[in-house]
């Protein structure tokens, strides 16, 4: 069933969307080679905690960091640790804060120095995806409209949508009904409607879509080796039309 | 964070051996399923034979095709 909130609890999840936004920014400043992931993931809890939230990762499930970190053909998931950022890697980095009763959750892949041609058009499709799946955010739409403007501007750029991870309601639990997957016929699934609270999250690869679990039975990472994107918003669907509550100005490099 | 997706699982039994370790599964009280080995059962060498009975993942999103995840004794 899906939640719907009033626009006092949107607001609430608003400023849990906040504090994410600027720890990505945050975190973004620091990407460059030579950082590891743990100590993004140090200074991504402190800089949370310190503005009153608390990171909702961190203990959900078992998992064990405030972040995710996952570099290059990983997709999602990478536990941070001594993983060391080099020129041309691609970090995408998943934050979660939970303030005052309620969850925000975005990710974002970061280019890490100077990256391929490829790299960046990976990077600008997979944003161009999220923007697309966002626009269909909007009372009277169906489900699956978000899921295929996913899949086709994804596609469209010959890439390729993972199938097996969706994105999800939010709100005061971090996942929550409906499963948002990125692909899929339009005009299916609920009908969309006011105080609803999506983190709508395309996970795209250069390569083929099917992924693989790593041993740590956490990170995932593509099949083929190919490399993999990831960019999340928080989004709120209101009269005036889908509200990202998870956007800031995020560093672009 | 990304959930995954749930998978609704069935039982069915292994129709024919296809290229490329794929299967057609007969799936019980249901259609023939195009479906490949899970990543686990490759890991152990575990194979797989017409006639033996499976336990299939299916994706909601797609019900014709799936992943084998178990071989009944």
């Amino acid at each position: 069933m899906i939640v719907r909130k009033s626009p006092a609890e949107i607001a609430q999840m608003g400023r849990a969307g906040r504090i994410v936004a600027e720890t990505l920014a945050l975190i973004g400043e620091r990407v460059r080679p030579g950082i590891t992931t743990a100590e993004l993931d140090a200074i991504a809890e402190e800089f949370i905690r310190s503005h009153g939230g608390s990171p909702t990762f961190k203990g959900y499930r078992g998992y064990p960091a405030s972040i995710c970190a996952s570099p290059n053909d990983m997709v999602v998931h990478g536990i941070p640790g001594s993983y060391t950022l080099t020129e041309g890697d691609l970090l995408s980095v998943d934050v979660g804060v939970t303030l005052g009763g309620f969850v925000a959750d975005s990710a974002f892949t970061f280019p890490v120095g100077e990256i391929s041609p490829e790299s960046e058009r990976l990077l600008e499709v997979g944003q161009h995806a999220l923007d697309a799946g966002i626009e269909q955010c909007r009372a009277g739409n169906r489900l699956s409209d978000i899921s295929h403007a996913v899949q086709t501007v994804t596609e469209e750029a010959g890439f390729s949508v993972v199938r097996s991870l969706v994105g999800h309601g939010v709100g005061r639990a971090m996942h929550e009904d409906p499963q948002i997957p990125n692909f899929g016929a339009p005009g299916r699934g609920p009908l969309l409607a006011e105080g609803m609270t999506f983190a709508i999250e395309p996970m795209i690869t250069a390569g083929s879509p099917d992924v693989v679990v790593h041993d740590d039975e956490w990170s995932i990472s593509t099949g083929d080796g190919s490399l993999a994107a990831h960019f999340e918003h928080t989004v709120a669907i209101t009269e005036q039309g889908p509200q990202i509550l998870t956007g800031a100005a995020v560093l672009l490099r | 964070m990304p959930v995954k997706e749930e998978k609704i699982e069935v039982e069915g039994e292994v129709v024919e051996a296809l290229p490329s370790t794929m299967f057609r599964v007969q799936v019980d009280g249901g259609h023939p399923v195009l479906a490949t080995i899970s990543g686990k059962m490759r890991k152990h060498y575990i194979r797989i034979l017409p006639g033996d009975k499976v336990k299939v993942e299916l994706s909601p999103y797609d019900l014709n095709r799936g992943r084998i995840t178990y071989r009944h004794r």
